[in-house]
């Protein structure tokens, strides 16, 4: 007779913290396979947010702005420091990189459409510009990126700005990837490569090294586009102030910032999830950084990662940004990962709101694919609709903020305005705890 | 012949009326003199002119070019001819770093040696150095030629994917996935203009040919998942 059956009470099963089954899972798919997990997007886990900062609103000492009828404004400039035209935005919400290759031609059509419609730029990504994109985008933020696929000087000069990408925030230090499913006749003849192949785009340039070749890079770009549009510089989320720092010494008229939750199209589940920091705790760095140079508002920062709401606007804007990119939320806007077609992402084992294996091609969306039969799921123009809207929404909301700050424009919002709920946000943010006029670290230094 | 010297001119004013030449210019031959090492001489040109820069120039000579003609009497500096479309570029003292790096078209000619990863990313490009170049080269290289009629320094052609290498001396160790190749009857009749047309006086039998072993074009389907 065991224990069980002669009465003696036993404890609940109990499944471990640290071997839940999300882990086992991982475990068990290491091993059957050998190889290791590759998905889309950006960080799954938790980690601290925007959502751990809140608005303190007006008080007697700080009254508000009528909320339906006084101005608050929303427009930016990027670029004006050394670019004869820079890029002038309705609202400072911009689309971020995103590969021809990793979405449709369609897709990109969509993004410019939506981005255009709402008054703001849309960007290419790795493997080149497509004709769908630049004839629907009003305003064209074209990446010179380390793989140099597709890359011209006649499509360089039909850009509205120059985005050089060092690094994305999902994957600080690395490349992108393609897979073969995705690498169609006409992407293939973009990239110059066979058809078929699993791409992967190199890691860094291939002809700079160091910020000292970098302020020469820019040099060279600004001749060859006679001095005529902007040069960002795209970082990840690594080192923030000092990339900052180097990339305003190397000449740039703008630096993105890309939090680890910034989304790709394909690369290691374990790059993703460690490696790179949270864009909650990378813009008050990389601000000090151009306050340091006296470059706060001269040269533009441009924060990504995770961006999803008007209050995440007003947030980032609030410590310090000059405006936000937005990738993932924007593919969501288009109607990735929609529920109407759970039945189809059950039949590749996962639900919607879950699917990552962009890099497959079978997107039920059409979206993150080449497959012809998928992509005629996606209208573009019904696409472009629900991201202008959506932009519109999260600029509404922003304002409604803003004027409840008492704020005439967003980039008034300031790090006065903001509390944090929790230590690790107060101290990232550099914002108090609730209810305290403390943040850890409030006399350290980057 | 149209002259310009950079002791008293603007490297600003220098391209951009190299730029202002179209199809139709007839001042198709420019003289460039104390360039000195500047950087980004005659990048973005996009007509049948050329250019002869009387010395050595520093990053980026000739970058992303089109259509034109660029001679260099001295030596370049790194990126020569960068993401070349189409035209000539021919140096003729040595070239630095990254020369012809992810070049889609055009010929670029070394005379002397080329350093580290020349034909980085190649795209198209042909390269011809009389030299030798050095580590890392042909990284990544996806199509075109690259003629080495000297040495070869380590992991030439690494994760290559069908550039054609031809290295007439020592290769000091192949890159990964880059392997020694069958050199047929078409190799030679491509070897034979380019050696022609970059006043090479090499014979094209004289070479061996280096590719890529196609082992890295796609994950092991073993492991896919």
């Amino acid at each position: 007779m065991n224990k069980y059956d002669r009465g003696i009470p036993h404890t609940t099963p109990r499944q471990s913290a640290t071997f839940n089954q999300d882990v086992n899972s991982d475990i068990r798919r290491a091993a059957a396979t050998g190889i290791y997990d590759i998905r889309g997007g950006g960080a799954k886990r938790k980690l601290p947010t925007f959502d751990d900062l809140l608005f303190l609103g007006a008080s007697i000492s700080r009254y508000p702005l009528e909320g339906y009828r006084e101005k608050c404004d929303t427009n930016v400039t990027i670029g004006g420091l050394n670019a004869k035209n820079p890029i002038h935005l309705d609202i400072p919400i911009t689309i971020a990189g995103m590969s021809f290759g990793a979405l449709s031609g369609p897709a990109k059509e969509a993004l410019g459409r939506g981005a255009s419609e709402a008054g703001t730029s849309t960007t290419t990504g790795d493997g080149g510009m497509t004709q769908e994109e630049r004839g629907h985008s009003s305003k064209l933020v074209y990446q010179y990126l380390p793989s140099r696929y597709g890359m011209n000087p006649n499509d360089l000069r039909k850009a509205d700005a120059i985005e050089i990408v060092v690094g994305q925030g999902a994957k600080p230090g690395g490349g992108g990837m393609l897979l073969g499913q995705k690498i169609s006749d006409r992407v293939a003849q973009m990239r110059n490569l066979p058809k078929g192949i699993d791409q992967r785009s190199a890691c860094r340039h291939p002809d700079w090294t160091g910020p000292d070749d970098l302020e020469i890079k820019i040099l060279e770009l600004r001749e060859i586009t006679g001095w005529q549009v902007p040069i960002y510089v795209k970082v990840a989320g690594a080192r923030p102030y000092y990339d900052t720092t180097l990339a305003i010494k190397a000449g740039a008229d703008a630096i993105v910032l890309d939090g680890m939750q910034g989304g790709t199209a394909a690369t290691q589940d374990v790059f993703i999830e460690h490696v790179g920091q949270p864009t909650l705790a990378i813009v008050r760095p990389a601000v000090k950084a151009l306050q340091d140079l006296g470059m706060h508002r001269k040269v533009q920062l441009i924060l990504s990662g995770g961006i999803r709401s008007g209050a995440d606007v007003a947030k980032a804007m609030a410590l310090g940004a000059d405006a936000v990119a937005i990738g993932s939320a924007a593919l969501i806007a288009l109607g990735d990962n929609d529920p109407k077609w759970e039945a189809e992402y059950n039949k590749l084992g996962t639900t919607a709101g879950a699917y990552d294996d962009w890099h497959e091609g079978q997107d039920p969306a059409g979206i993150t694919t080449q497959d012809p039969e998928l992509m005629k799921r996606f209208d573009p123009i019904e696409g472009g609709r629900r991201l202008r809207n959506y932009l519109k929404v999260m600029t509404l909301e922003a304002q409604t903020i803003a004027r409840a700050c008492g704020k005439n424009h967003l980039h008034n919002l300031e790090p006065e305005d903001l509390v944090a709920l929790t230590m690790e946000a107060a101290a990232m943010a550099q914002v108090p705890l609730a209810g305290t006029d403390w943040w850890p670290g409030k006399s350290g230094s980057f | 012949m149209q002259n310009y010297d950079l002791a008293t001119g603007s490297l600003r004013e220098l391209n951009e009326t190299l730029h202002a030449q179209n199809h139709n210019t007839n001042q198709t031959a420019w003289e460039i003199e104390n360039p000195k090492g500047a950087h980004a001489i005659a990048c973005g040109l996009d007509a049948p002119i050329e250019v002869t820069v009387k010395g050595s120039t520093g990053y980026y000579s000739a970058g992303m070019n089109q259509q034109a003609t660029v001679n260099i009497t001295g030596s370049a500096g790194p990126g020569v001819a960068e993401n070349m479309m189409s035209g000539k570029v021919v140096i003729d003292g040595d070239a630095s770093q990254y020369a012809g790096a992810t070049g889609h078209g055009g010929l670029l000619v070394i005379k002397g040696n080329a350093s580290s990863r020349c034909g980085i990313s190649m795209k198209g490009i042909n390269i011809v150095v009389h030299g030798s170049i050095g580590h890392m080269s042909a990284f990544m290289a996806q199509s075109g030629n690259l003629v080495v009629c000297g040495d070869a320094g380590d992991a030439l052609g690494d994760s290559c994917y069908e550039a054609r290498l031809f290295v007439r001396g020592s290769v000091k160790s192949l890159g990964a996935d880059c392997e020694q190749k069958e050199m047929r009857a078409e190799h030679l009749e491509i070897l034979k203009a380019l050696l022609a047309e970059s006043e090479s006086d090499a014979k094209p039998e004289e070479f061996k040919r280096y590719g890529s072993a196609r082992n890295l074009y796609n994950f092991n389907i073993d492991n896919a998942y």
